[in-house]
């Protein structure tokens, strides 16, 4: 269970994060979804201890992550910030193993190698597993990425807008085989999501955030309400309900 | 045995990626390169050294003797400057998260030499070991000035960050020449901070040991330098103090910087350019690449110090010289080659 007690966040005068307290559930997906600008990201970064806080607590399984050392912490939660840019030419089983180093320290085992074969499977890298990562387009190095933190293998997993960056298919893939790594594996994800319909179709829980406070939560049939959207985007949104899915309409 | 594919059609790099046994092959070939760079280098010079002159029947005395107290020593200090300037370049370039970046384009070098400065006016008895200590502490300073005006500008253009060190070092630069003007040291000061290899005698040397201790230890720590390379984010979440790695491979490039200046002077360029073309060949994972780019840096300074010692045979060329020549054609290469690369 991840927990954030009044977190705010202050640059100046500005307020990007104001006093949010939220309980995520452990083991699900939750879509963190919201307009730019909403502190999204901002939130995310703090819970994952890269961003210090202006103010406010998070507990992580009852741990204060900016009291636990670090170092235990990387074996509990894992985060991928959007828009990556790496200079280091690395391979991408490099890259997916440096995701074993909370364990590790640099001497993988047996046991480690193991993980990093099946992420990079997990993730259908197989093919470029010894290529460079400059050598890849947006989206294949997008999905290194990501197997590089479900190589971490942490119980909580923070991803800043997976689907960057991703076509339709490796987006639909990516959502399913998150699904697939909470419902096999008991993992808790936090992802900012732009998109509704994935949050929709793909979360358990939807946490909808504006202009820094979380102004709703709830499950998707809450939370893909024509009022809501509305209240959260200032944007007119048709909501249907397509094969039980709450789909919303907002391209014109 | 199947061949992999290693190129694919949207390859647009043109780079091939190397299996892991493959690279072996080739660190073993530049590691043999390098040791016959090292026994010429032992027999080349203004004084005759033979194999009949130290071992066959005719054996003097003094053969034996320049080999000792001369030949070796240098050849040693060029292996060990070269593949820890090489180290220290590739540990720089890892931090700033720049492939432009070494001890002489962030101000290291400089702040180095202005230590070394300071200990000449205020405690000229020092010993050697304490000067060098004393230009780490600058040097760290300096770098740790570099990277701190590093956060401060906006627009991190890859070709900012060295620009922004350059022009750092100059300052450093001026300070250090303003001083050794007032008090009559500028002719002491272009002796130090010129490479040079000739002066390398047994006796006078042995504190370069220093620097390949200190790649040992950056080899064994290569890891954290690589998730460094990553940037704060990737080192906050896979558990590493940023700070800490950054202070600590600070501190490694700091001493190879002192130990090298102190004896024998500022090789430019070669942490630059080696890491660079390590890089094309075995990537940057540092525990992979780490031991091709100390590979490479001492064979690179072996050639440059052996055209210089026969090209204006029987005088010497300084060994900075020849690599400022070699190595800043070198780097415009590496800048255009960015260029096409980029575009």
């Amino acid at each position: 269970m991840i927990e954030t007690l009044k977190v705010t966040k202050r640059y100046g005068s500005s307020v990007v994060v104001d006093d949010v307290s939220i309980t995520l559930p452990a083991s699900g997906i939750t879509a963190i979804i919201g307009p730019n600008g909403a502190g999204k990201s901002t939130l995310l970064s703090m819970i994952a201890r890269l961003l210090p806080m202006s103010e406010g607590r998070v507990l992580v399984d009852g741990l204060d992550v900016s009291l636990t050392p670090s170092d235990r912490l990387a074996q509990r939660l894992s985060i991928l910030r959007q828009d990556n840019h790496i200079a280091a030419r690395l391979t991408v089983s490099d890259l997916v193993a440096f995701g074993r180093y909370p364990y590790s320290k640099g001497r993988p085992t047996v046991r480690d190698r193991d993980h990093i074969q099946r992420a990079i499977s997990y993730l259908a890298l197989d093919d470029l597993a010894d290529r460079f990562l400059d050598e890849l387009s947006g989206g294949q190095r997008q999905r290194a990425f990501v197997a590089m933190v479900l190589c971490q293998d942490t119980d909580y997993v923070l991803l800043d807008e997976p689907l960057n960056h991703l076509d339709i298919k490796h987006a639909v893939a990516m959502m399913g085989m998150l699904r697939k790594a909470v419902d096999e594996l008991r993992k808790t994800m936090v992802l900012v999501l732009h998109d509704i319909n994935f949050a929709s179709c793909y979360a358990d829980h939807i946490v909808a955030m504006k202009d820094g406070r979380v102004v709703h939560q709830g499950g998707p049939d809450e939370i893909m309400a024509p009022e809501v959207l509305r209240g959260v985007y200032d944007v007119d949104i048709e909501v249907e309900t397509i094969n039980g899915r709450r789909i919303g309409l907002y391209y014109r | 045995m199947r061949p992999r594919p290693f190129r694919s059609h949207d390859d647009t790099s043109g780079l091939v990626v190397l299996p892991r046994d493959s690279l072996m092959i080739r660190l073993s070939l530049s590691l043999v390169a390098v040791a016959a760079l090292a026994l010429i280098s032992l027999f080349v010079g203004v004084g005759d050294v033979s194999l009949g002159g130290l071992f066959g029947a005719d054996a003097r005395a003094g053969d034996l003797q320049l080999l000792l107290a001369s030949r070796i020593p240098r050849t040693v200090a060029l292996i060990l400057a070269g593949m820890s300037m090489a180290a220290a370049g590739m540990i720089m370039q890892m931090l700033a998260r720049n492939r432009f970046v070494e001890p002489s384009t962030a101000g290291t070098t400089e702040s180095a030499t202005l230590g070394i400065l300071a200990v000449t006016l205020f405690a000229p008895d020092m010993p050697v070991l304490g000067r060098m200590i004393i230009a780490s502490l600058f040097a760290m300073a300096g770098t740790a000035l570099f990277l701190r005006i590093l956060t401060q500008i906006p627009l991190r253009s890859v070709l900012m960050v060295p620009l922004v060190g350059l022009m750092l070092g100059g300052v450093i630069d001026a300070f250090t020449t303003f001083f050794a003007y007032r008090f009559d040291l500028i002719q002491s000061l272009n002796a130090w901070t010129m490479g040079d290899f000739s002066a390398v005698l047994r006796g006078r040397y042995e504190l370069i040991w220093l620097s390949g201790a200190l790649v040992m230890i950056a080899f064994f720590t290569a890891d954290r330098f690589t998730v460094a390379g990553l940037g704060e984010d990737f080192t906050t979440n896979l558990g590493l103090n940023y700070r800490g790695v950054l202070t600590f491979g600070l501190a490694i490039v700091a001493m190879v910087t002192a130990v090298v200046v102190t004896t024998v002077g500022t090789i430019p360029f070669l942490g630059l350019i080696v890491p660079n073309i390590a890089s094309m060949i075995a990537g940057d994972n540092m525990r992979k690449s780490l031991p091709f780019v100390a590979t490479f840096g001492a064979g690179f300074l072996l050639a440059c110090d052996l055209i210089g010692r026969t090209v204006n045979f029987p005088y010497e060329i300084p060994i900075g010289t020849v690599v400022g020549v070699i190595g800043s054609a070198a780097f415009l290469w590496l800048l255009l080659r960015r260029r096409t690369h980029l575009a």
